[in-house]
């Protein structure tokens, strides 16, 4: 079975800082801070594929460097150094995205990418109707029929449960779960192929969050879109990915099916991660 | 034709905190041909569920090998095989059947064995009328079809499990101790079950407790003991 992936990440590296001579082959460092000069290595060497309609885990506890890969890959943030190659994109399957203008970058969060924060605010407009928010996404994708963005709007917010006579409320208004509902939507209008989903259950209530995550299963299985689910939350990983990756200090240290890593943890934090498990 | 070849197969488990290996299994050799159904005996603790778990791959696999021969990839080694390699085979070609139930939450019985089958990329009518023919099939009370497993008893939990993981054809179905904690008359429903599969000529692995229970069925039957398979323990099915 040969398969070519959708996004192949390759030796990701973001430091903060430049480094001194004492870190530079990352030696000396506690964690992954170099306490000489300051700098700090928040992904180091990070590579690994994401295939056609999968979703991919990736877990770690808060500052190993889960978010900070999501940002560089959805161009929020610049690497340091490393590259990245989607399936279908602009130029070539050989161009490095990283290495693309800027125009070429929003072209690729406009048609391929989808985001969902952690924090809404991030995601949203919050003084902008929910339906408006919905319609910036699909203009910038390109879109310019108004009747047919509101056609689209109206039935992505009913499929994320979103009462339609609010439509044109503020997400302000909105209660958490569903400002994540909204974000949601939101990422999916421009139908992407990759969605990135940072941390979207935490500090969500149980029963909202069992409501966010049915949508993204749902979402995967009729729509094939492909995933990669960070989140902190072995239990989310467990319900929603089929491969995971396990971080620490910026470097991926683990990486199965997820039941494995679940029932055969290797590396000794991922055993202690799985058996804190209550 | 051989379905399963096991070579030298062995499985160590290593606990970082606790500075401690521990050998589940060792030097294990077997083999199944094609629509026959195997029998693992042995106490618990012996490392019966070890095989079967490296087998599907819930645990990895790190020493010998597990030749497979697989429709899509011929003979495959699982220990071996790429993630989304084994990800396809539990898709397409391998089941895994325990006496847990391990599922989407907030999601009817009927919905999961239509969840199985759209994950094989089935249509969703083709999914709605194979799924209540499996639920039939394995006699599962209609009224728990549109109800939420977890109130299940063992056995309906079991068949449910069995359903789901039968509606997709498996060519090697893989059963750890079905039939731990399921009264006589639910045994006995189980042993139906294996039946009509082994009539289908699905190829079995299935580790037993108490294996009085699949007297006459079983084609082979391995006697674990410490981590070592032992020759077998007497070829019950003399049919």
């Amino acid at each position: 079975m040969h398969e070519e992936p959708l996004l192949k990440v390759r030796n990701l590296q973001k430091q903060f800082g430049d480094g001194c001579s004492r870190c530079k082959e990352r030696q000396n460092l506690e964690k992954n801070y170099c306490p000489n000069c300051g700098t700090v290595y928040a992904c180091h060497d990070i590579s690994f594929d994401l295939f056609a309609g999968e979703i991919l885990g990736i877990v770690g506890e808060s500052g190993s460097g889960k978010s900070t890969m999501m940002q560089c890959l959805y161009f929020d943030a610049e690497v340091t150094s490393g590259a990245a190659y989607i399936d279908g994109g602009p130029g070539s399957a050989e161009q490095n995205v990283f290495e693309l203008s800027s125009q070429q970058k929003r072209y690729i969060r406009n048609h391929q990418y989808g985001m969902v924060y952690q924090n809404p605010v991030h995601g949203l407009k919050m003084n902008f109707s929910s339906v408006g928010n919905i319609a910036e996404k699909l203009i910038a994708a390109g879109k310019r029929n108004v009747s047919e963005m509101e056609e689209t709007s109206k039935s992505l917010l009913q499929n994320v449960h979103i009462p339609l006579f609010r439509m044109k409320e503020e997400p302000r208004n909105f209660s958490g779960g569903m400002q994540q509902r909204v974000q949601i939507a939101k990422a999916l209008s421009n139908n992407p192929p990759i969605l990135f989903l940072d941390e979207v259950t935490t500090g969500l209530d149980l029963s909202v969050q069992a409501n966010v995550l049915d949508l993204i299963k749902k979402i995967q299985r009729e729509l094939g879109i492909s995933m990669i689910v960070v989140s902190h939350d072995l239990a989310v990983i467990r319900m929603l990915a089929d491969r995971t990756i396990v971080m620490l200090n910026g470097s991926i240290i683990e990486e199965g099916l997820t039941d494995q890593i679940l029932e055969d943890p290797q590396h000794a934090y991922t055993q202690q991660l799985v058996y804190s498990l209550l | 034709m051989t379905m399963l070849d096991v070579n030298d197969f062995g499985k160590r488990f290593t606990i970082h905190h606790l500075n401690k290996t521990m050998q589940a299994v060792e030097q294990v050799n077997f083999s199944i041909e094609k629509g026959e159904f195997i029998g693992i005996v042995g106490k618990s603790g012996s490392g019966k569920s070890t095989i079967l778990k490296s087998i599907y791959r819930s645990y990895l696999p790190d020493a010998g090998e597990i030749m497979y021969d697989s429709a899509r990839f011929g003979r495959i080694d699982l220990c071996q095989a790429t993630e989304r390699q084994m990800l396809y085979l539990r898709k397409y070609e391998i089941g895994y059947v325990s006496q847990f139930l391990n599922v989407m939450p907030r999601t009817t019985s009927r919905q999961l064995v239509e969840k199985a089958l759209l994950e094989m990329g089935e249509t969703e009518s083709v999914a709605q009328i194979e799924a209540e023919k499996a639920l039939i099939h394995f006699e599962l009370d209609p009224k728990l079809w549109d109800t939420y497993p977890n109130t299940f008893s063992g056995g309906e939990k079991l068949r449910l499990n069995i359903a789901m993981a039968t509606v997709k054809k498996p060519r090697l179905l893989l059963l750890d101790e079905p039939t731990a904690s399921l009264d006589q008359q639910s045994k006995l429903k189980v042993r139906e079950i294996i039946e009509k599969l082994k009539a289908n000529g699905t190829t079995l692995v299935g580790i037993f407790h108490d294996i009085e229970f699949m007297e006459g069925l079983c084609d082979k039957v391995y006697d674990m003991r410490a981590g070592k398979l032992l020759a077998e323990a007497g070829v019950t099915n003399e049919g």
